[in-house]
């Protein structure tokens, strides 16, 4: 068996905020129809969260649920678990049309943190970041400068960010310029 | 900047997280249509100063495939409505007709 090892190898940079690797994390993604009782149950089984609302993420002791798309869940759970995590949830899907793979190998996890942290992915992102349209637990699928992520506000002062592995150097490279010290925008 | 209301995800996204998908409600003619059909299916496109029916994809979001009505002389937009149909919903012919009295687009107004 070979070691794995997170994209960013436990990179972290201290600026206007704290740009850090979440190091592994265990990554399911579960497709089908989201209002499907059999989907609800896996959802359950895989993470200890019940499907969260449009454009959510609720956490629990067991791990995370994050909404992705309007057939698309995103589990999160401890890396050494995943294989137990997906057995379960197909377990759960029976013969539902729906689909739990594992993920956690294509995606790496960052986290953003500092009372500056929404000034600085606002630079990055097109999304209206500002405290009124953006609350804890709200997730974005959009970009980061030229790349695809999604990021949700974990805490009034952090994000987390899932972006693919292959461009896990670039998106902490573009954090840690807009995290630069003396580039603050005050605009929040 | 234009800015698209994806009707999947509820995202009033802007220009940059999409990808344009060129006209909407294409018929398509494949495989025993007649040459000018196939001709036209393939190469024949709208090209218009005013109402326009595109097809768009929130590929940085939720990755779906939607339709948006809007006029290319004014950026305005009349509406987004799901992938799933081959005509425009009657309430964004509505709202077309209401802002640019007399419209044409192919078979449409």
């Amino acid at each position: 068996m070979s070691e794995a090892v997170s994209a960013l190898g436990g990179a972290r940079f201290e600026g206007l905020a704290v740009v850090e690797d979440c190091g592994l994390s265990g990554m399911i993604t579960l497709r089908g129809d989201l209002s499907a009782a059999a989907v609800k149950k896996a959802a359950l089984a895989g993470s200890g969260c019940a499907v969260p609302g449009e454009r959510k993420a609720v956490v629990s002791d067991k791990g995370a649920l994050l909404w992705m798309s309007p057939d698309e869940l995103l589990v999160l759970c401890p890396y050494d678990e995943v294989g137990a995590r997906v057995a379960a949830m197909t377990k759960a899907l029976g013969k539902a049309h729906a689909l739990a793979v594992n993920v956690s190998d294509a995606r790496a996890v960052l986290r953003l943190s500092g009372p500056k942290a929404r000034e600085v992915l606002a630079k990055l992102s097109p999304v209206d970041l500002s405290p009124e349209a953006f609350g804890v637990g709200d997730l974005r699928r959009s970009r980061i400068a030229q790349v695809a992520a999604a990021y949700w506000l974990e805490d009034e002062e952090s994000f987390r960010i899932i972006c693919f592995r292959s461009v896990a150097e670039y998106v902490f490279g573009v954090l840690k310029v807009a995290a630069a010290k003396g580039s603050a925008v005050g605009y929040f | 900047m234009l800015i698209l209301e994806c009707p999947y995800c509820g995202v009033k996204a802007d220009e940059t997280e999409l990808s344009a998908g060129g006209e909407a409600h294409l018929k398509r003619f494949g495989p025993g249509a007649d040459d000018e059909s196939f001709e036209g299916y393939l190469f024949a496109r709208e090209n218009p100063k005013g109402v326009h029916f595109e097809r768009w994809r929130h590929s940085y979001g939720c990755g779906k495939w939607f339709h948006a009505a809007r006029n290319t002389a004014t950026l305005e937009v009349y509406g987004t409505y799901p992938a799933q149909v081959s005509v425009p919903p009657k309430d964004i012919l509505k709202t077309i007709s209401a802002a640019v009295p007399g419209w044409r687009w192919r078979d449409l107004g």
